[in-house]
């Protein structure tokens, strides 16, 4: 555990170097946010009645989501990883006493929660000081807001077991292209990043919610505005356990299948 | 006009040299943006319209809006991989070669995968356009190519602007992204329902309106005639641009190694 652990403090206090990147960041996102709910209050305004959730909640989601950006995304994966499986340097990693599986998740863990540390503060406190409608609203509830930071760690670590299982199809397929786009911009579309899981048809929505998909940020966003509550919440972050175990250990299972057979690319 | 000829038959054979992974960028293309419709195609399902645009007529906006920007984003890529041309000294090379800088710095990138996302652009069309209740005449057929040409002009414009920045920082800025991929992305519904100004800003600013609002109102039958010929002053957006590069290029100091 220990040497994981290393392995998360170094990428950790790597990727907080990167400040300026990440006030460029902050400002792309804050203007992506607000055309976001510019564009939801339009269809709001059309008509009320067919709005699935509040506004207020909608925004919420919405400022969570670029705020914790760094946290969900697929596509922000490690290309560190791909070359080394394409260009053979991976050698030098597969001599060393540590699961490669862990190691590499331990890494990722911590890229994400760097940028994400980087990032979320100023969104976040912008956004509270906005007006009613259109900022980010105080948490419904202390509970509501516990349970969503606790979601909000699940679903990250389900993002990036998730992500890991990318990493590990590569060693069979050698280029990521392929798979790599295709699971992309399938979770960004599953996941609720394009619009809200509750902006589906209600019968798409069922299956949604059931696949892993829906436990990365649709229940912590929804949580801490109080749209997810009561007996589906709890079913939600139960589901969000189930597929963070689950994926990791087909992530455990693909890593140890791929280290029997390995072939090593380039010289 | 012949030397461009010659440069994208030269692009053209070097990306055929590796057609899976042409492929495959073409898919991705193509996958993103189909994320996008399907989000447009999911939110009509539950509301019919929006400031009075109803699901077919924002499929033709979105789908102009995406060739606008396909066509830029392939013909004018170089401006965006600029950054690192800078940075690794290219732009020395250029610089000494009896050609116009602009036309090197075009010629240099021709990015055919984003016939992906073009194609997409084309079905969406085809497809707005047979069961939306427009009355297609030929000023208005002429109004669409007119969008579509004037659109690709404030793309490049924008794309050029982003490379002018880099003489000064010598890197690119992630902010210049929500003015095009970002105007890309909520191009998808007509400018004016973000609110008044955010249209207003979009008019006087950064012309996204001129080619895409105005006009599309002008097909539908719903503005004025002038409005057709707006996305002709959307071009005037280029001068500034140009300028700015030309400051950019006497600014410029060498750091290749």
């Amino acid at each position: 555990m220990r040497k994981y652990l290393a392995f998360f403090r170094l990428r950790f206090s790597m990727d907080l170097q990167y400040r300026a990147a990440a006030f460029a960041g902050i400002l792309t996102q804050f203007v992506w946010g607000a055309m976001e709910i510019l564009m939801f209050r339009a269809f709001y305004q059309a008509d009320p009645s067919a709005f699935p959730m509040s506004l207020e909640a909608t925004a919420s989601y919405v400022w969570m989501q670029q705020a914790f950006l760094a946290l969900f995304m697929a596509w922000m994966m490690d290309n560190d990883i791909f070359d080394s499986i394409a260009n053979g340097n991976i050698a030098y990693e597969l001599c060393r006493p540590i699961n490669i599986y862990r190691m590499w998740f331990a890494r990722s863990l911590a890229g994400r929660l760097a940028k994400a540390l980087l990032r979320s503060l100023p969104i976040l406190l912008t956004a509270l000081f906005l007006p009613a409608p259109y900022g980010l609203m105080l948490p419904v509830s202390l509970d509501a807001f516990l349970l969503s930071f606790l979601t909000l760690l699940l679903g990250t670590g389900v993002t990036v077991s998730f992500c890991m299982l990318v990493y590990m199809a590569t060693f069979f397929t050698i280029s990521p292209m392929g798979i790599r786009i295709i699971a992309v911009s399938g979770v960004e579309f599953l996941s609720g990043a394009v619009i809200p899981l509750p902006f589906f048809p209600d019968g798409i929505r069922h299956i949604l919610e059931l696949l892993p998909f829906a436990s990365m940020q649709n229940v912590p966003l929804r949580i801490y505005s109080g749209d997810l509550a009561g007996a589906a919440m709890w079913q939600a972050v139960f589901l969000q356990v189930f597929w963070l175990i689950a994926l990791t250990l087909l992530g455990e299972f693909l890593n140890m299948l791929a280290m029997k057979r390995v072939t090593l690319q380039g010289g | 006009m012949r030397l461009y000829g010659k440069y994208f038959m030269i692009h053209l054979k070097s990306i055929m040299e590796y057609k899976t992974s042409f492929f495959f960028t073409c898919l991705g293309q193509f996958l993103v943006s189909f994320n996008v419709f399907l989000g447009v195609y999911f939110m009509f399902q539950r509301f019919s319209h929006v400031e009075g645009f109803t699901y077919n007529e924002v499929l033709l906006c979105f789908s102009i809006t995406l060739m606008e920007f396909s066509l830029a984003e392939a013909f004018a890529r170089g401006f965006d991989l600029f950054p690192s041309m800078i940075r690794q000294g290219e732009f020395d090379r250029i610089m000494v070669r009896p050609r116009n800088e602009i036309f090197q710095v075009l010629g240099a990138h021709i990015e055919f995968t984003r016939i992906g996302r073009f194609l997409q652009a084309i079905v969406m069309f085809i497809w707005g356009f047979s069961v939306s209740n427009v009355h297609w005449t030929l000023p208005k057929i002429l109004t669409v190519i007119l969008m579509i040409a004037g659109g690709s002009v404030v793309f490049s414009g924008l794309f050029l602007l982003y490379a002018s920045i880099c003489f000064f920082t010598l890197e690119g800025l992630e902010f210049m992204n929500i003015f095009t991929d970002g105007a890309r992305e909520y191009g998808k519904y007509p400018v004016c329902i973000y609110g008044k100004h955010i249209l207003f800003l979009c008019t006087f600013v950064v012309p996204y309106a001129l080619i895409q609002y105005y006009p599309l109102l002008y097909v539908l039958g719903r503005g004025k005639t002038y409005y057709a010929l707006l996305p002709v002053a959307a071009c005037l957006f280029l001068f500034p641009c140009l300028l700015f590069w030309k400051i950019g290029v006497r600014h410029y100091t060498s750091c290749g190694s």
